[in-house]
């Protein structure tokens, strides 16, 4: 798998997941699920900042923020439930592997990375659709910010 | 060798009230030899979180689906699946899943496309379990194989193919999507684009009745009166009618042919697992867009 053209950060989760076999890979974004980091205390109590991905089958919020730097440094946050695992873990995914980037870079990802986590099998690909969404949805905010 | 029903006064008012059990009588029976216990979800990591304990797990896309051919598993393919669960042709199976079970009740009936005669569903899904405090558990089984038999599937009974629906028109079609998808407004979920069509709308004469509307608050399924009023009164549903009910993929009807077979008592419903994805495809098949009905064609031989 060529993953030279991703971020570093995102580049070692993709091959972090192809290292392993397809149920060890569920079992990987079992753990992303459960590592998403909870919602900072300024959007737990505005909920009206956060914007909902509706592609994705279980309620999933994000936002982001871009510093007023030079390289408009990218911060992420999601928002899904509990019993939504295999969404939280994308959002997990994107949060580890995109969090922090230049704006620049995030644009410049791949819209297909989604299916170099090679879950299409283990998962399906309608399913893996909401993360596709998600991405896209983050890239739609950077560009609408004008950040890039 | 069948484990006894759970009787109680809300599932006595059902027609079929054998094909539910309450999470008190699962709670109760766990355990019990000849009860095997299935989770299938949306959600395909949800199992994996925590789960009834000594359930075991069927992925409706990837155990239950064929790999190449838009199809179930043929009789083969069930039995393996069977026999790695440790599910016998006369264990009683029960059911449950996230979503108010709209999962399980697909899960459910294609388990009745091979015949397997004892299985039900938990009424109220895996959210009631939870919402109980009831123990969930992430140890999973490791069942012993079984001898399952190899039973070639039965569709006719209780699976529509496009051809059927052509041959239907004058009978009361139930479609179980969301409103937007009904109207033709939207063509396919948001992002599931291979689920889309290329035209929206609704089958001619085909009914509105989301699928949803059969499921409580706390998703457990409506009582008796509150279904006929839905599906009798509401849809114009009558004693001995032949009813088919359609989706997008055939999941979400699934749930709403258990209700009109099981708990309704209709004997003659079928599921078009086709549905949309297949129908806003074909060529030159009759769609109706808006939110009326509209006519049902007169098929040909009648003209």
């Amino acid at each position: 798998m060529e993953t030279s053209a991703l971020p570093q950060q995102l580049a070692e989760i993709v091959d972090d997941f192809q290292a392993l076999s397809e149920p060890d890979r569920l079992q990987l974004l079992l753990e992303f699920s459960r590592g998403l980091p909870p919602l900072p205390e300024r959007f737990t109590d505005h909920p009206e900042l956060l914007e909902q991905v509706v592609e994705c089958q279980s309620p999933l919020f994000l936002t982001l923020d871009i510093a007023d730097d030079a390289e408009k440094s990218v911060s992420l946050f999601f928002s899904a439930p509990q019993e939504a695992p295999t969404t939280r873990g994308f959002a997990g995914v994107l949060q580890e592997g995109l969090g922090g980037l230049p704006a620049a870079q995030i644009l410049a990802v791949p819209d297909d990375v989604p299916e170099q986590l090679g879950l299409t099998r283990a998962i399906t690909p309608l399913r893996m659709r909401g993360m596709a969404a998600m991405l896209g949805r983050i890239k739609r905010k950077i560009r609408e910010s004008g950040a890039a | 060798m069948s484990v006894a029903t759970d009787s109680n006064e809300k599932f006595d008012q059902y027609a079929h009230p054998e094909r539910l059990v309450s999470t008190q009588w699962l709670a109760e029976n766990l355990g019990t030899p000849g009860l095997v216990v299935v989770e299938s979800d949306e959600d395909v990591l949800l199992y994996e979180t925590g789960h009834i304990e000594g359930a075991v797990k069927v992925d409706w896309h990837t155990d239950l689906n064929d790999e190449v051919t838009r199809d179930y598993v043929d009789g083969e393919g069930f039995a393996r699946l069977m026999s790695a669960k440790g599910i016998s042709r006369d264990s009683t199976i029960v059911i449950y899943g996230d979503k108010s079970n709209w999962w399980a009740a697909y899960a459910l009936w294609v388990f009745s496309l091979f015949g397997h005669e004892d299985v039900r569903l938990l009424d109220g899904g895996r959210d009631k379990w939870i919402a109980e405090g009831r123990t969930l558990t992430t140890d999973v089984p490791q069942p012993e194989a079984t001898e399952y038999p190899v039973v070639e599937r039965d569709d006719a009974p209780i699976r529509a193919y496009l051809t059927d629906v052509l041959g239907h028109f004058g009978n009361p079609l139930i479609d179980v999507r969301s409103a937007d998808e009904y109207t033709g407004a939207r063509t396919h979920m948001p992002a599931y684009p291979e689920e889309g069509a290329l035209r929206g709308g609704h089958i001619p004469s085909a009914v509105s009745v989301p699928w949803a509307r059969a499921a409580a608050e706390d998703g457990t399924f409506r009582t008796r009166d509150e279904l006929d009023a839905i599906y009798r009164g509401e849809a114009g549903l009558s004693e001995g009618d032949d009813v088919v009910a359609y989706c997008r993929i055939g999941e979400r009807s699934s749930h709403t042919w258990f209700v009109l077979q099981h708990l309704l008592g209709f004997e003659n419903v079928r599921n078009y697992d086709g549905s949309w994805t297949e129908w806003g495809n074909v060529v030159r098949v009759p769609i109706v867009k808006g939110s009326e009905p509209g006519v049902a064609p007169v098929p040909a031989w009648q003209r």
